[in-house]
């Protein structure tokens, strides 16, 4: 695809998913309402809903999917791997895990994100440790990740058997992410750019290292210490998604597939438009969640699995 | 200019080689010769940078090969590895132009940059590919590619571990004729693991022969491929059979 068209594709998606997002929801606003709500010219019921609901979780929805893109696009690099997505490496596991048993516990939402956090801030470092630790390479650091997710997994069943029933419900829409609960979305904005900064200051070296860990050498690239920077700017990433939302699925495996399937290779061009991709996307699908069965939500991770299969199917087998 | 200076290798349970002392000037073409597993490839990373030796030094122009940094080491000596499979799904010249990474400063491509990758696919014979997706090379295409990215590099010294690796039989001689052009008119140092005795002894001036127990043979191409050594080296009974351009060796 050529090269302006991209752009134009681009320049359009994003602004037009963030009006979507902040047009529809579960009451019916007129365009002219939202855009007067917008411009903040009078108080009432429609400036409250666009100010107070629809923008800050829009502005979640946006930042959790370009950090999810972005994440992706690392791990698939720093793998050389194009199955590895955010939650191969155990941090939506561990985060789970965690999360879970605090809302077995019965514990607020506040101290299940803290939960959250911690959870995915232990799987980041166990995993580093067993994968990274002596004499440890790429192969070690994705089976490492996907032996404790499996572990992670088991924990997981058995608090869902545990929990009451009353429970199950909110667990799985933690499970499957959902964005209802997303309140701050400063947090995952600021770790996007810090971390869209850092991966594309190192894009020359992210491209360099898909051609072997001895070529990267050879050519001059720090290769381990490029590793350790990946894996821990990945793992805010996906760290930052996971306590906001929950453990969205899919965003981070298909958007820089979908990115890449349009052509776009360099790392240079590839991270910020999966960055702006991702964050339409999950914004898109978000907005299906929150309005196709209003007043009910659905869990926006099950929407994004529903749209991105069928999508990057399409572009699998038409391009060759 | 690569000084080695009492160079041992092992990996464990195996010397590979035992005090080496050899120095590899501008101009000249090397060969690496050896069985399976007996260190060629182990001492091409020594000699590269890319690998710490258990003792001894390697300098380039008197300074050790760690002391210098990444990228200007890069500049000096390049090097084409076994291939190790890519993760790249841009155009071949995309590819060639990663090359250029040492030289970079700062963020992107500059058209030096990109003649020179052009330059170096016109050199292997790609120059009309140089839009294709790589991954729709044949293996053959993706080696001249691979080699043409060594040449937009453009270092001092190349070392190239079986560079003839998945080239038919022209492009073997084409591949060998660039190099060996690359010393004798640009007097660039070439440094190459090869299995094929018969384009060792035609295009490498000097040898390096890995025997077992950490005995490497060093010297000129001229006086050490002998039936005697090469029947030892590979441990198999040979016949030499002399002809104008060289002497071939085929097992008895």
């Amino acid at each position: 695809m050529s090269r302006p068209f991209l752009l134009i594709l681009f320049l359009l998606l994003t602004p037009l998913s963030l009006l979507a997002g902040v047009a529809f929801g579960s009451v019916d606003l007129s365009l002219g309402e939202v855009m007067c709500a917008l411009a903040g010219k009078e108080a009432g019921l429609a400036t409250d809903i666009v100010w107070q609901l629809r923008l800050p979780r829009v502005a979640s929805a946006f930042a959790c999917g370009g950090l999810l893109a972005l994440a992706g696009a690392l791990l698939q690099a720093l793998l050389r791997n194009p199955l590895a997505d955010p939650y191969v490496l155990g941090i939506s596991g561990g985060s789970a895990v965690a999360a879970l048993a605090a809302m077995l516990f019965g514990l607020a939402a506040a101290a299940v994100n803290l939960a959250a956090l911690g959870g995915a801030l232990a799987a980041v470092g166990l995993v580093f440790a067993l994968g990274f630790g002596r004499g440890g390479n790429m192969v070690r650091l994705l089976l490492t990740g996907v032996v404790l997710s499996a572990g992670f997994s088991a924990l997981i069943s058995l608090l869902l058997t545990l929990a009451p029933g009353a429970q199950v419900r909110g667990m799985l829409f933690w499970l499957m992410g959902d964005l209802s609960q997303a309140q701050a979305p400063g947090l995952a904005w600021g770790v996007l750019l810090v971390a869209l900064a850092l991966a594309w200051w190192q894009a020359n070296s992210l491209d360099i290292l898909g051609l072997g860990e001895l070529k990267a050498r050879s050519l001059g690239v720090a290769v381990r210490p490029l590793q350790f920077g990946i894996y821990f700017t990945a793992s805010a990433a996906t760290a930052a998604v996971v306590v906001e939302a929950g453990a969205i699925g899919f965003v981070g495996l298909i958007v820089p597939h979908f990115v890449r399937l349009l052509g776009v290779s360099g790392h240079r061009r590839l991270l910020p438009l999966a960055v702006l991709a991702g964050g339409s996307f999950l914004t898109l699908a978000d907005t299906l969640a929150r309005t196709a069965i209003a007043p009910q939500q659905l869990p926006v991770g099950v929407l994004t699995a529903l749209l991105g299969v069928p999508l990057l199917l399409f572009l699998l087998t038409r391009r060759t | 200019m690569l000084r080695v200076q009492g160079l041992n290798l092992s990996v464990p349970g195996k010397v590979l080689c035992r005090d080496l002392n050899i120095t590899i000037k501008p101009g000249e073409c090397w060969g690496i010769l050896g069985r399976n597993g007996s260190g060629k490839t182990t001492l091409l990373h020594a000699l590269s940078g890319l690998r710490v030796p258990d003792a001894g030094l390697v300098t380039w122009d008197g300074k050790p090969l760690p002391d210098y940094p990444r990228r200007e080491l890069a500049r000096h000596i390049g090097v084409l590895p076994q291939d190790e499979g890519h993760e790249f799904w841009g155009t071949a010249l995309e590819y060639v132009l990663l090359g250029r990474y040492p030289h970079s400063r700062g963020f992107g491509i500059t058209d030096g940059d990109e003649e020179a990758a052009l330059a170096a696919l016109q050199q292997v014979g790609m120059a009309d590919m140089a839009q294709r997706t790589l991954i729709t090379l044949s293996g053959g295409e993706r080696q001249r590619v691979r080699i043409a990215m060594l040449l937009a590099q453009a270092p001092q010294h190349y070392c190239l571990d079986e560079p003839l690796q998945h080239l038919d039989l022209g492009h073997q001689a084409e591949a060998l004729r660039l190099l060996q052009r690359l010393a004798a008119e640009e007097g660039k140092a070439v440094l190459m693991v090869l299995h094929e005795t018969l384009w060792a002894g035609r295009y490498c001036d000097h040898i390096l022969m890995l025997y077992d127990e950490g005995r490497v043979l060093a010297g000129s191409a001229a006086e050490l491929m002998t039936l005697k050594n090469l029947e030892e080296l590979y441990q198999c009974g040979l016949r030499e059979i002399e002809t104008e351009v060289g002497s071939y060796f085929l097992p008895a």
